[in-house]
C-alpha cells in the first residue's frame, strides 16, 4: 500500500471534475425531485382518482426497480425520444430527477399528513383558496416538518451518484478509479475514495442530527 | 415502436432462434440466461439478507446491552462505518482490496465476497433498527425480566427481543425489499445478476427495450412477492392487544 501517488495534483486532475459532477447532480436532483415529489403527493391527496392512480403507479414502480435499472431505461430511451444522443451526464442528470421525486414524494406526503386538520379547516375559514392554504399554511410547516428526512435523503442520494458508473458517466468514485488506474494503484485509490465518501456522509450526518435536535425542541 | 419478443429465443452465441425458447445441451437461450440470471439475484439477496439479519441483530442487541459503554461504542462505530461508505465502494474493496491485503480471500469466489459487501452494508441499517425497536419497549419491561430473576441473557431472548422483532417488521420489510434491490450493484465485479444480464443481453442483441421490459418485470414481482410474504409473517406473528400496525407491510 502506496499512497503517495495521490498528490494535490492529481486531485485537482482527475478527482475535482467528479466531486463537482456528484455535487451538482446531487443538488439538481434533490431540488427537482423535492418539486416533483412534492407534486406526486399532491395528486396522491388530491382525492382525485384520475390523479391518485397514475401517481400512486409512478411512485410504487419507481421504488420497487433498482436505480441502476432506471438508469439503463432513461439512457436507452431518452434519445430515442429526443431523436439524437444526449450524453451520459444529461442522462443522469434525467433520470436522479424522474427517480428521487418517487422518494421525495413519499417523505412530502407523511409531511403534508403530519399537520393537523385543523390548519387545513382553519386555513378554508379564512377563505383561502386551495392553492394558497397549500402555498401559506400547510406546505411551509410540512417542509419543516419533514426537513431531517429530506436531508437524509440527500445524502442518501448522494451515495447513489456512484451508481452512475453503469452508463460510465464522470462522477466523483469514477474520478478516483481512473485515478487509481492510470497511476497504477486502484487499490489505494478505492480505500482514499472510501475515506473521502465517508468523511463527507458522516459529517452531513452529524448535521442532520443536530438539525433534528434542534427542530425537535422548538416543536 | 413494435416489440420483438423473440429476441429471448436466439441462442447467446450465434443469434439463431432456438426451437421451444430454451436451450438444450450446449446451446443456451436468452431466455435461459434471463431465469439464471434471476436465480443469481435471489441468491446473492437471500444470502446476504442472512449474514444482514445475524449481524445486525447481534450489533443492534449489543448496542442496548446496559454497563457496557465500550461494547456500545463498537457498535455504534460499525454502523457508522458500513452506513456511511458507498455500497458501490464497499463492493470494490471486497472485491480488489481485501484479497491482497488478506491472501485467504485470493481464490473465495465473488458471489460470497459480494454477499458479505451487500450483507455488512445491510446489517449497519438493520443494526439501527433492531436498537430503536429495543429502544422502543417500555422500560419496564427490563425491569420485570429482572425482577423475574431472569439474567441479562434471558430477559432478552424471553422479553425484549421477541417484541422489539415484531415492532421492528415493517422497517424489515423494506430493508428486505432494498437488499433484493441493492444486490443489482454486484453487477459492478460481473456477477452475473439481472441487472448485468441487462445490459450485456441489451448491448448484445440490441434489443433494450424487450430485455429491459423483462428485468423489470421480474424486480418488480420479487419486490412485491417479498412485500406480501412479509406481511404475511406479520400477520402470523401479531400478539393480539400489542403492536397496533395493522397495515400490510411497509411500503
Amino acid at each position: 500500500m502506496d499512497f503517495s501517488f495521490f498528490t494535490l495534483e492529481v486531485f485537482q486532475g482527475f478527482v475535482l471534475h467528479g466531486l463537482y459532477f456528484s455535487l451538482a447532480l446531487t443538488a439538481v436532483a434533490t431540488l427537482g425531485g423535492i418539486f416533483f415529489g412534492t407534486l406526486l403527493a399532491l395528486m396522491r391527496l388530491s382525492g382525485l382518482k384520475l390523479l391518485v392512480l397514475p401517481a400512486t403507479i409512478y411512485v410504487n414502480g419507481m421504488r420497487s426497480i433498482p436505480l441502476l435499472m432506471v438508469l439503463l431505461w432513461f439512457f436507452l430511451l431518452v434519445p430515442m425520444i429526443v431523436g439524437r444522443p444526449i450524453g451520459a451526464e444529461a442522462s443522469a442528470v434525467i433520470t436522479f430527477v424522474a427517480f428521487e421525486a418517487a422518494y421525495f414524494s413519499e417523505i412530502m406526503r407523511a409531511g403534508i399528513q403530519s399537520i393537523p386538520r385543523g390548519q387545513v379547516f382553519a386555513g378554508q375559514a379564512l377563505g383561502m383558496s386551495y392553492g394558497q392554504n397549500m402555498r401559506l399554511v400547510i406546505l411551509p410547516q410540512a417542509f419543516r416538518n419533514m426537513l431531517p428526512i429530506l436531508l437524509t435523503q440527500t445524502i442518501i442520494l448522494f451515495q447513489d451518484t456512484s451508481l452512475v458508473y453503469i452508463i460510465t458517466a464522470n462522477d466523483l468514485l469514477h474520478g478516483f478509479s481512473t485515478a487509481g488506474a492510470n497511476l497504477s494503484h486502484p487499490r489505494e485509490a478505492y480505500i482514499l475514495a472510501a475515506l473521502f465518501y465517508f468523511v463527507i456522509c458522516y459529517t452531513l450526518s452529524w448535521i442532520v442530527k443536530r438539525l433534528q435536535l434542534k427542530i425537535a425542541i422548538i416543536r | 415502436m413494435s416489440l420483438d419478443w423473440g429476441v429471448f429465443c436466439l441462442d447467446t452465441i450465434d443469434k439463431e432462434a432456438v426451437k421451444g425458447c430454451f436451450g438444450s445441451g450446449q446451446t443456451q437461450t436468452y431466455l435461459d440466461w434471463l431465469l439464471q440470471a434471476w436465480g443469481q439475484t435471489v441468491v446473492v439477496s437471500a444470502l446476504s439478507l442472512t449474514v444482514a439479519l445475524v449481524l445486525g441483530s447481534i450489533i443492534g442487541t449489543l448496542r442496548t446491552l446496559p454497563g457496557n459503554p465500550v461494547i456500545a461504542r463498537a457498535g455504534n462505530v460499525w454502523v457508522e462505518l458500513f452506513r456511511n461508505i458507498l455500497l458501490l465502494v464497499q463492493i470494490f474493496l471486497w472485491y480488489h482490496v481485501l484479497p491482497v491485503l488478506i491472501p485467504i480471500f485470493v481464490d473465495t469466489p465473488k458471489l460470497v465476497l459480494v454477499v458479505f459487501g451487500l450483507g455488512l452494508f445491510t446489517s449497519a441499517r438493520i443494526a439501527e433498527q433492531v436498537r430503536a425497536g429495543i429502544q422502543a419497549l417500555p422500560r419496564g419491561q427490563r425491569y420485570a425480566g429482572m425482577a423475574l430473576g431472569f439474567t441479562t441473557f434471558q430477559y432478552y431472548r424471553y422479553v425484549l427481543l421477541p417484541m422489539a422483532f415484531r415492532i421492528i417488521i415493517p422497517p424489515l420489510t423494506s430493508e428486505s425489499m432494498n437488499i433484493f434491490k441493492n444486490s443489482s450493484v454486484a453487477f459492478a465485479v460481473s456477477v452475473t445478476e439481472l441487472t448485468f444480464f441487462a445490459q450485456q443481453a441489451g448491448e448484445e442483441t440490441s434489443k433494450g427495450v424487450e430485455i429491459y421490459m423483462a428485468v423489470t418485470a421480474l424486480y418488480i414481482v420479487s419486490a412485491f412477492t417479498i412485500n406480501r410474504v412479509m406481511a404475511v409473517i406479520e400477520k402470523r406473528l401479531r400478539i393480539p392487544g400489542f403492536v397496533v400496525n395493522t397495515g400490510g407491510g411497509g411500503h
